[in-house]
């Protein structure tokens, strides 16, 4: 395949975390079966939608803030290049490195470069996306570096040699005793081992991992973080998070790596009071997260003395090509949308596949990938709207998941001579709706379905249809049709 | 093509012939009802502060080396401190007298030299100043200066001793990042170090300091 330079590419196949390895319907049949797995994901995702309402009801400004929101997201994507240079040459007037990565590969042996330089054989990571949907720890892991997760449900995560299930709370599909048990079993082996009769209270738990991870900050020379937002104008940097993990990164090694999107942009420091009150609400709920760290190139004497910045394209720019794709771009990785989504609350974050789950992912994952690649997603919703209402930026995600099947379905056309199951039934649909005598004839003959049906539902047709009845119930044909009814009641011709 | 001719050319080809969007609306709230420093935003302050968890107590300037006292008293209440005797640490330029009744040894950061990460974990406290808060948040910015010293400071130790003087609150974000000089090291914070992360059950304190005491100091 050739690529010309300079043109949008999507993100390569064969490296990182961006595609899964079956399609959604399938997957999300296993995770369907899975009571406990359903159990753990709809209390975690009930509790947090009650919190987000409660704090974002309090904001008197909340839909003007959203507004502004998407406003500045759509200004940094409209002047994107000229804001990059700017970030650039901000960020290495402060004594900063600036690396540009066209994909995951670039981005991986960047960092691994990086890290190599330094001679340190591990580094500390703060929970990232674009280093999970890049793959950085295994590729770190094939040069010989050993990288330690250190939120703490990336590390459950980590040690339970796991996939992240959801962007902000990734092991939220763990109870506390599968975290218990992990912790007793995987925790000895890489680090502090925890105490023998540790309980699954939550309060015990964290405090196994505050212990195990202290010994790796304190010994840590090189970090690895992502960034929630960059200031074109200042060069400053931003990682907002709760358990201080990010701040012992950010500041106690010697290196710091930071990998970002090229879309996480704000242009100007007051854009910041814009998404500093955004973000928290709707991702934890809280008004405020407990850390928010903010620091810009090198200051002598506090923090890390050699702090790069790697910029990451993969896919990003085919997105920001497609007038209608672009708008996943705006997204600041809050999670609002998957905590209300419905499927998400049922199926959890694995059935994606990609490390962007939920309503977002579904519709990211696919530009990011071209959406042969994540063809299923655009239909892993029901459509209901809820993550457009809940969406601190105001991404229209059901008509981008709409725009999405009907790519599909072209692009399908296109490529298939022989005409799929849907195409059939939609085409033969369309020749029987033309004719009004056609019409009537097939709602009689349709009365015929109500020899299959059980309790005045439909749980199984046969092929084609199965396709349909599959997922879920079809109604049982009423002994009448409304046409049948009208003749009766009225009389022919009225 | 360098990699990053290759990704400008590219967003720059992903862009060709779009519209320029239309300005920014920013019609939300640019500053609270009330102003920096005063009593309802005091008290609106202590109100979310004490919402995640963190001690608050209120003082006039004279009062504040008790209330300091007070402050390391109840955020190493039930701590082990092994049989040593306390040990805490400040920042280069805060104000000696506001420890006057800590009993206990007090390191100054830098006096001599900076301290490294282990000894920083050895100590029981450390005491700061604060740049601005933010009321309706609960939040108190951190930068950098000589009474707040350098981030491993404020980080390191399990308790986290806060001074934070009436007239650095203010009541929202838009007037905290008009405060704040964004090229200095910043740390938001607002209550002790906590996680979500299992079950989504709030647990204060994991890898920050677990003890966040804050004297409002009125006048």
């Amino acid at each position: 395949m050739s690529v010309d330079l300079g043109m949008p590419v999507t993100a390569p196949r064969g490296v990182g975390h961006l595609r899964g390895e079956e399609s959604f319907p399938v997957a999300a049949r296993r995770a369907l079966a899975d009571p406990q797995l359903r159990r753990n994901i709809g209390k975690a995702t009930g509790t947090i939608r009650d919190k987000r309402l409660r704090v974002v009801g309090e904001v008197p400004d909340w839909e003007q803030l959203r507004t502004a929101g998407k406003a500045v997201k759509a200004d940094v994507l409209a002047r994107l290049p000229e804001l990059l240079e700017q970030l650039e040459q901000a960020f290495t007037a402060a004594g900063g490195q600036v690396h540009w990565a066209r994909d995951a590969n670039d981005a991986n042996r960047i960092v691994t470069e990086l890290v190599q330089a330094t001679g340190a054989d591990e580094v500390v990571k703060v929970k990232s996306m674009a280093t999970q949907e890049i793959g950085l720890n295994e590729a770190l892991e094939a040069a010989g570096i050993a990288a330690w997760e250190t939120d703490l449900a990336e590390l459950i995560v980590q040690l339970g040699h796991d996939r992240p299930s959801h962007i902000l709370v990734p092991a939220i599909h763990r109870n506390r005793a599968e975290i218990r048990e992990i912790f007793l079993r995987e925790m000895g082996a890489v680090g502090r081992a925890p105490d023998p009769d540790l309980t699954d209270e939550p309060a015990r738990l964290a405090n196994a991992a505050r212990l195990h991870l202290r010994e790796k900050f304190l010994a840590a020379r090189v970090a690895v973080s992502g960034a929630n937002f960059a200031v074109a104008e200042t060069g400053t940097l931003s990682v907002v998070e709760s358990e201080g993990n990010g701040r012992m990164c950010l500041t106690l090694p010697q290196t710091l790596i930071t990998v970002m999107g090229v879309e996480k942009l704000v242009p100007t420091w007051r854009d910041l009071e814009v998404f500093l009150q955004l973000l928290p609400r709707s991702s934890t709920g809280e008004r405020m997260n407990p850390y928010t760290s903010m620091w810009t190139g090198v200051t002598p004497g506090d923090g890390p003395q050699e702090v790069h910045l790697v910029l990451l394209d993969n896919g990003r720019t085919a997105a920001l090509a497609d007038e209608i794709g672009r708008e996943a771009l705006q997204c600041i990785k809050c999670s609002a949308c998957m905590n209300v989504c419905p499927v998400y609350e049922r199926t959890g974050g694995h059935a994606y596949g990609s490390v962007y789950p939920g309503p977002i992912g579904a519709v990211l994952s696919p530009y990011l990938t071209g959406v042969q690649d994540n063809a299923s997603l655009p239909y892993a919703s029901s459509l209901c709207g809820a993550c457009l209402e809940a969406c601190p930026v105001k991404i229209d995600l059901p008509s981008m998941l709409v725009e999405l099947r009907h790519r599909h379905v072209e692009a399908d056309r296109d490529e298939h001579a022989l005409p799929t199951a849907e195409r059939v039934a939609m085409a033969a649909a369309s020749w029987v709706m033309a004719d009004p005598a056609r019409y009537a004839a097939a709602q009689r003959g349709s009365r015929v379905g109500r020899l299959l049906a059980r309790r005045g539902r439909i749980g199984r047709l046969p092929w084609p249809l199965s396709g349909w009845t599959s997922a879920r119930d079809a109604p049982a044909p009423p002994a009448e049709t409304f046409r049948a009814f009208w003749a009766r009641t009225r009389g022919p011709g009225s | 093509m360098s990699a990053r001719e290759d990704v400008l050319s590219r967003v720059r080809h992903a862009l060709a012939g779009s519209a320029a969007p239309g300005p920014v609306p920013r019609d939300y709230r640019a500053a609270g009802e009330h102003p920096p420093g005063s009593p309802e935003l005091l008290d609106l302050l202590a109100d979310r502060l004490v919402d995640y968890r963190a001690g608050v107590r209120r003082t006039a300037a004279a009062g504040l080396p008790a209330a300091v006292a007070a402050a390391v008293d109840e955020g190493l209440a039930g701590r082990d401190l092994h049989g040593e005797p306390l040990c805490l640490v400040v920042p280069p330029g805060l104000d000696r007298a506001w420890l006057a009744a800590v009993p206990g040894q007090v390191v100054v950061d830098g006096q001599d030299r900076l301290l490294g990460a282990l000894e920083l974990d050895r100590l029981h406290g450390v005491v700061t100043g604060a740049t601005v808060a933010v009321a309706e948040t609960g939040t108190i910015v951190l930068d950098g200066s000589a009474d707040q010293g350098r981030r491993a400071l404020s980080l390191v130790p399990d308790l986290h001793v806060l001074v934070v003087q009436a007239g650095q609150v203010v009541a929202t974000v838009p007037e905290a990042l008009a405060r704040l000089t964004p090229t200095r090291p910043l740390t938001w914070i607002s209550g002790p170090s906590a996680t979500s992360d299992i079950e989504l059950v709030r647990v204060e304190g994991v890898h920050g300091p677990r003890s966040l005491q804050v004297v409002l100091v009125e006048d």
